[in-house]
């Protein structure tokens, strides 16, 4: 017995076995911590679609997938652990769904080459893919995010934004500063002043912010925050009587958990997205099929359809796709990380595509080149609604204005290639 | 038993003040010594690495130099994770070359850094600033140093991530390690060889660990202790208060910023303030030293031990080999860490450092019971 634990040790701790049997998935998820109330939902539904795919259609391809899931608490250290220890598996993509944890990964993932998807957070400038070989950020980052608020608020406005005052509260960290050269470009371009108001981690304290807010009057406020931060902004914005209307989150900052604390008070907030609300799409029916009915739920089983719980499914959806392009690239249906990557590459999602798959409308359609790993960066305005406490699409997704984020882009990634001697890597 | 200077015969002053006086002891350690420099480095790979044997390590410097500060000078501190932000962000600033600017112009620019001694440069700025935070500890004492070095700990969190200039005014306010080599073998960066930057933190421990220990042997160890026991009875005796307070401060401040620009530049490769140098970091190294021994060498290394393997195993235990839910695990691993920390403040006190002095006592009796 001694033996048995002591080469059981040894095998786990290794790590050195790779099961190539199944296509593994890993999941750095975060069900504690702070950002739990985040981590939660997008780590079940990423988990209940490839339970689904398992359930429904034989895997993918005929291949079993299997999700590996491992606890990171928001906390860059123990996604370091999470790395080393799920990479020897068969790793195929990983989705820290942390900005912190990204910054680590990107490197380490383009070193061991497995490719690393950070579906609307990460590093905005990886969509240049002819300098961050291994990064995707399709269908949207946050720089689209941020010229969509603009975008829409154009709309709003008849074109002009001339004169107005939008403000900026964010989450003082990488992920929050990411906007502010974007917001700082488009203030230039169309006439706006912008104004930058930071919140420090966890935001639970922002009575000061919000009184600059009050004293300022800005016309609109935009947000980029996360977990509980979140819940206190909208809360703080009823008290001083913001008008919710003018109010907008970056999608991190728009599912359920963050305006059901305000109650009647948050109805009008908006939020962005990149993907589809709701439950009342087609795949549902087989989720609860074969995931619910059969008991085999990730989790508590009690986020399906809410909005953040869409997007893990929309990137687990997202990675079986690759999956299925690598496998047609390629010809073999037990596909490598590195064939993985080819597979996201080569990645098109069309509208016919997602009908089938049962998501019809749910997400913009994109194209994925060497060039370009970030999607045409398509974003769409959510609204909640306190009564019916649920979310809706309030526009179609929208193109953001590529000029300005494109040379943004071709900037930050060009810094980034100098600074760690990167070759093109896009014939 | 074990442990007994029988048989052991010193011919000079050296030999019977050395750090091992035991012949049994010294073999020992140097035992461990072969194991960790000629051994380990052929069986290493980048999960033993990265998971363990670096933040172990890395964290082993910290709790050394808040051990000589809390341990061995009796000035508690709560600023180790900004201080250790002081050492991650003068490493970057000197391996990626520090620039000065006056009136918004380029005065000059330092040429980069080898990083070695970005590392140490690391360590001297975090001295620097720690002997700053430490003067107030002149006029304070107990509990309102530590809410002074508190402050410490959030000023310089702010600050780093106020300041574009520490951060080379990157969009994101992250720092990153660029690649960087040291006799031709990488050091820094995503493609580093596990064993270079095992070997590379193995020499900052053990080159820490043996200056730490004869530091506090010799005669400025003493007046730390003297300090730490009464300071108006050794102000009597002729130490000097403000000598011995602010070099407690600089040598352990220097470790820890030895420890911050590891951590970073080593182990991590990237880190945004907030995030890794919180408040929750002081803590952590501050349970290190209690649970491992305050004013122990090898307290230090006990507690580090402790506090970075004991998650990792209860993971493994927990998620790889029972299979419970990862959630299940990480708020088991809350409550088992508070809990032995509240078992060891009850039922030892002087932390794991005087478990094993028992048990060295246990051993030179052993067999007999007396």
């Amino acid at each position: 017995m001694k033996y048995k634990l002591g080469t059981m040790a040894v095998a786990t701790m290794m790590a050195a076995s790779p099961v190539m049997a199944d296509l593994v998935f890993p999941s750095l998820s975060y069900r504690t911590g702070p950002y739990a109330a985040g981590g939660i939902p997008f780590a079940d539904g990423y988990a209940d679609y490839f339970t689904m795919l398992n359930a429904r259609d034989g895997g993918i391809g005929g291949v079993m997938t299997k999700v590996l899931e491992c606890e990171t608490g928001y906390n860059t250290e123990k996604g370091v652990e999470c790395y080393e220890s799920t990479k020897g598996e068969g790793s195929l993509v990983y989705q820290p769904l942390s900005t912190g944890i990204t910054y680590q990964l990107i490197p380490k993932t383009t070193a061991d080459n497995i490719p690393m998807h950070t579906m609307g957070y990460g590093r905005t400038s990886a969509a240049n893919g002819d300098v961050f070989s291994h990064t995707f950020n399709y269908p949207a980052n946050y720089w689209n995010g941020a010229s969509g608020a603009v975008n829409y608020l154009l709309n709003e406005n008849g074109g002009s934004l001339e004169g107005k005052k939008i403000a900026l509260v964010y989450h003082n960290s990488a992920y929050g500063k990411e906007p502010i050269r974007t917001l700082t470009e488009l203030s230039k371009k169309h006439g706006f002043e912008f104004k930058e108001v930071p919140v420090d981690h966890p935001g639970q304290e922002q009575k000061s912010q919000w009184l600059q807010i009050r004293r300022d009057k800005p016309d609109y406020v935009i947000m980029y925050g996360w977990g509980v931060m979140n819940q206190v902004a909208v809360q703080e914005a009823a008290n001083i009587r913001f008008p919710m209307e003018n109010f907008i989150g970056i999608w991190w900052s728009g599912s359920e958990n963050d305006v059901l604390a305000a109650g009647d008070a948050a109805n009008g907030y908006k939020a962005l997205t990149f993907h589809g609300v709701g439950d009342d799409f087609p795949v549902f029916d087989d989720i609860k099929k074969h995931v619910v009915d059969a008991g085999n739920a990730a989790g508590a089983g009690d986020q399906i359809g809410t909005v953040l719980y869409n997007r893990g499914l929309y990137a687990a959806m997202l990675a079986a796709e690759a999956v299925k392009t690598a496998q047609e690239i390629h010809g073999v249906a037990d596909i490598t990380a590195a064939q993985m990557r080819d597979g996201m590459e080569a990645l098109s999602i069309t509208e016919e595509k997602m009908a089938a798959l049962g998501l019809p409308n749910f997400g913009p359609s994109f194209d994925v080149s060497c060039a370009n790993h970030g999607g045409e960066g398509y974003v769409g305005v959510t609204q909640w609604d306190a009564s019916a406490k649920s979310w809706s699409l309030i526009s179609d997704f929208a193109p953001s204005d590529m000029d300005v984020i494109g040379a943004l882009v071709a900037e930050d990634s060009a810094a980034y290639a100098a600074e760690n001697n990167i070759e093109s890597s896009c014939k | 038993m074990f442990y007994r200077e029988a048989g052991d015969f010193n011919t000079s002053y050296a030999e019977d003040q050395q750090t091992f006086p035991i012949k049994f002891d010294r073999y020992r350690y140097y035992v461990v010594l072969f194991i960790a420099i000629v051994i380990i480095p052929f069986v290493i790979n980048d999960y033993w690495a990265n998971s363990l044997l670096l933040p172990f390590l890395i964290y082993a410097i910290a709790a050394l130099g808040l051990n000589i500060l809390v341990g061995y000078c009796g000035q508690v501190s709560l600023g180790t994770g900004g201080f250790m932000a002081v050492g991650a962000y003068s490493c970057y600033k000197f391996m990626t070359g520090v620039d000065i600017w006056w009136g918004g112009e380029l005065l000059f620019r330092l040429p980069e850094f080898n990083i070695f001694f970005s590392i140490i440069m690391g360590g001297v700025m975090t001295a620097i600033v720690g002997v700053l935070f430490g003067l107030p500890s002149l006029r304070i004492k107990g509990f309102y140093l530590a809410v002074a070095t508190l402050a410490a700990q959030f000023f310089l969190v702010w600050l780093f991530n106020r300041v574009a200039w520490f951060y080379n005014y990157s969009a994101s306010g992250q720092i990153s390690a660029p690649e960087r080599e040291l006799f031709g073998v990488l050091i820094t960066g995503p493609s580093t060889p596990a064993w270079a930057t095992y070997l590379f933190c193995l020499f900052f421990t053990v080159v820490c660990a043996i200056v730490a220990r004869n530091m506090t042997r010799g005669a400025a160890g003493r007046k730390w202790m003297a300090i730490r026991d009464m300071d108006i009875a050794a102000e009597i005796i002729g130490v000097n208060p403000l000598r011995a307070k602010l070099t407690a401060f600089a040598v352990s401040s220097f470790f820890i910023g030895i420890s911050g620009a590891l951590f970073f530049a080593v182990y991590l490769g990237a880190v945004e303030v907030g995030e890794a140098f919180s408040i929750t970091k002081s803590f952590l190294v501050l349970f290190m030293i209690i649970i491992g021994g305050l004013g122990s060498i090898f307290g230090s290394f006990a507690g580090a031990a402790f506090l970075v393997v004991l998650p990792v195993a209860l993971k493994i235990v927990g998620v790889d080999w029972f299979g419970w839910p990862t959630d299940i695990v990480a708020h088991l691993q809350l409550v088992v860490v508070g809990g032995l920390i509240v078992i060891f403040l009850i039922a030892e006190p002087h932390g794991i450092a005087q478990l094993w002095r028992v048990a060295k006592e246990k051993l030179r009796l052993w067999p007999f019971p007396h």
